[in-house]
């Protein structure tokens, strides 16, 4: 992990989140997935709890195989994603980092990510007889177009009377446009952040832009996020300005496409530094940069440029989008192969996996490759296959 | 005179080659490789060295390869199999465009250009189906030695087939086809069969070329051979001893003081 004084400051961002939701009294709490809109619930002044951070934290700090079999001695299944398998395991247990997550009083899922969540927020739902609304955001087959975003718009004034009515008062407009420009704010800086990853060298690696996610994902829309980003964005820059690399010797440049394999980070930030590669963009850290990311003050209703950032991000995106923007940031960020994490776990994220490397890999001339893993179960990960497989990928890759 | 060496742990074997100043092969060893990859590896090499009347010192470089490349105490330098079976392939046969190489663990089509050097390459995903693994198991199923595995497919008289490309499943498929009375032999052409086909996949995927080259230690198994050939509508060519192929490539990459 590249050194960044802002790491102390994540930390204690993330501890005081996790202390205000577990002892509050007086702010409602909801549990959201990570693609919904949660500006909507800020502007309530509900504190929204996202259990896919939750179990994040739990596989990279190696609790989550024990919580995972819980789940699956209670009867979830092994083929459901893993994440949803932690929680559950987190939940019957109250296990894991700061003994489980606080009960919500309803529940916010957004389907732009997959459809996995509507069911595991149904359990969830179910088990502690709370409210659930759903976001229906359809899948862009073909893009984005005037009828998608009405339909989501349509749902963004129910779930405005669903929050209005539960919590007892109107809706307030006025918050919640504050609340959108400090989420756009941040939205902005985390891009610039990871843009400057076209530096060559690049002054840090995905595997930092996975560890400093936390507060875009669970606080985009809180001041506290801003200033963090901000902070972040600074120093990144400046070691960008005097050139210094995430890596002492950097010979390759790669993509990382799909979620980390979050129990398995240092070893694979080892294999890299090692073999002088640096994972220098990645289409996972990158959705944060583009949701919830539009000028509020540009000409056209909010509603609308707000259904659009949700609607538009990489995991909704249909073969032909993905295909452009990857071989994009090929290209952008001057880089030498990529890596495709084939995870069990994401299934939307990596179907046809085979395929976007074949098209990739031939309109760039890059190669790439595919390695199999998950997000959350060691259970499934071999570090010989998984190695031998980027070691080969590696040696037939061009240095810059 | 100074020597190279290439040693390569796998799964099932431990194989070490030595070759001259001149890159021409001096000696081989092809040992099982037990419980104990560090101590099969060091095995494999002294074994080549005995054979070869030399001594360690004589050796100027030793590469390692297979999955066990790391654990290998006298390599000062390491490559993947990949690398290595290319190399090793090219220096067999100089036009060699597509390596297929089925070991213990794994399954790979090698797309190889000038030099030697890999342009393209799949490999099976995470589970053994389609892997010399799957063989094992089926030849043990059937009470049968794996080198009789092949010769014994081409008695086959009858078409079976096994549907599951999953070791497990395809296991309970072969002990039920077994109870059924079913001939060992039609067995193992069934068995062989279900290997080619997974196998063929691969190789579309990296493209076939002009001269295709079959490696590693499936490849001894001649049903498997013919049936891959036909599945890919080309010949394949096979060298001598296969199973060295890994170690002959990581001594030609010492020899050429590569493989940091
Ligand atoms: N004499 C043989 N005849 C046919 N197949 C064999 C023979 N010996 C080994 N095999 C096959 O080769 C596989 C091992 O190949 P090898 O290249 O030695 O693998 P590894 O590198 O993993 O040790 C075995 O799983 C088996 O299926
Ligand atoms: S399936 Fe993928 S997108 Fe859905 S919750 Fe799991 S990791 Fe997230």
């Amino acid at each position: 992990m590249t050194e960044f004084k802002a790491f102390s400051k994540m930390k204690e961002l993330m501890t005081n989140y996790y202390i205000e939701a577990k002892t509050t009294k007086e702010k409602p709490i909801a549990w959201i997935t990570s693609g919904a809109p949660v500006e909507f619930l800020f502007a309530m002044d509900i504190i929204p709890i996202y259990p896919e951070n939750y179990a994040a934290m739990c596989a990279a700090s190696h609790q989550s195989v024990e919580l995972m079999e819980a789940a699956e001695q209670a009867g979830f299944s092994q083929d459901i994603c893993a994440y949803a398998r932690t929680d559950f395991g987190a939940d019957i247990t109250q296990g894991g980092p700061a003994a489980g997550l606080p009960p919500p009083h309803f529940l916010l899922c957004s389907t732009n990510i997959c459809k996995t969540v509507i069911k595991w927020y149904e359990v969830v739902a179910r088990k502690y007889n709370v409210p659930l609304f759903i976001v229906d955001t359809p899948f862009l087959h073909e893009g984005l177009n005037k009828d998608l975003i009405d339909y989501t718009v349509t749902q963004f004034r129910d779930l405005e009377d669903f929050l209005s009515e539960f919590i007892g008062r109107p809706f307030d407009r006025d918050r919640f446009y504050e609340v959108l420009a400090l989420s756009q704010e941040a939205a902005e800086h985390w891009r610039r952040m990871l843009y400057l990853g076209k530096t060559v060298p690049s002054p840090f690696n995905s595997l930092d832009s996975f560890i400093h996610l936390g507060p875009i994902v669970t606080l985009r829309g809180t001041k506290e996020c801003v200033d963090y980003y901000k902070l972040l964005y600074e120093e990144v820059a400046e070691r960008a300005e005097k050139k210094i690399g995430s890596i002492p010797e950097e010979r390759y440049r790669v993509l990382w496409d799909n979620l980390p394999v979050w129990f398995k980070m240092r070893r694979l930030e080892r294999f890299f530094e090692e073999k002088k590669c640096t994972l220098v963009v990645t289409t996972y850290a990158n959705s944060w940069g583009g949701m919830s990311n539009y000028q509020v003050e540009e000409e056209g209703d909010p509603y609308e440029l707000l259904a659009a950032s949700y609607l538009d991000v990489y995991i909704n995106w249909g073969f032909e989008e993905r295909i452009k923007y990857l071989a994009q940031l090929m290209d952008e960020f001057c880089l030498t192969g990529f890596v495709m994490h084939s995870n069990r776990s994401c299934k939307p994220y990596s179907v046809g996996m085979y395929r976007l490397q074949e098209e990739v890999s031939k309109l760039t001339a890059r190669p790439g490759v595919v390695i199999e893993a998950d997000q959350n179960d060691p259970r499934i990960y071999s570090d010989a296959q998984v190695e031998t497989r980027l070691e080969a990928f590696i040696e037939s890759m061009d240095s810059i | 005179m100074g020597y190279y060496a290439g040693i390569d742990v796998g799964s099932l074997t431990a194989d070490a080659v030595l070759i001259d100043e001149d890159g021409k092969i001096a000696s081989y060893a092809v040992l099982p490789t037990g419980n104990n990859s560090q101590k099969a590896g060091t095995e494999a090499f002294e074994a080549t060295l005995a054979q070869a009347g030399l001594n360690e010192g004589d050796v100027a470089r030793v590469v390692s390869t297979g999955y066990s490349r790391a654990r290998v105490r006298e390599a000062q330098g390491s490559k993947t199999e990949i690398a290595c079976h290319a190399k090793g392939g090219l220096y067999l046969f100089p036009d060699v465009g597509t390596i297929i190489d089925i070991g213990g663990q794994d399954s790979k089509a090698i797309l190889v250009g000038r030099e030697g050097r890999v342009i393209n390459f799949a490999m099976n995903d995470k589970c053994a189906a389609g892997t010399g693994r799957f063989l094992e198991v089926m030849a043990s199923a059937l009470d049968v030695g794996l080198d009789k595995m092949g010769d014994l497919a081409f008695e086959s008289q009858e078409e079976l087939t096994i549907s599951s490309i999953c070791t497990v499943f395809a296991e309970s498929e072969v002990v039920s086809l077994i109870s059924q009375g079913k001939a060992p032999a039609d067995i193992s052409m069934a068995v062989s069969r279900a290997i080619a086909r997974r196998t063929t996949g691969l190789a579309a995927r990296v493209g076939v070329t002009d001269t295709v080259v079959m490696t590693g230690g499936v490849a001894k198994n001649r049903a498997v051979v013919k049936l891959l050939s036909e599945d890919i509508g080309h010949s394949i060519k096979v060298p001598d001893e296969p199973q060295i192929v890994g170690a002959l490539g990581a001594a030609i990459i010492a020899r050429e003081g590569d493989g940091g």
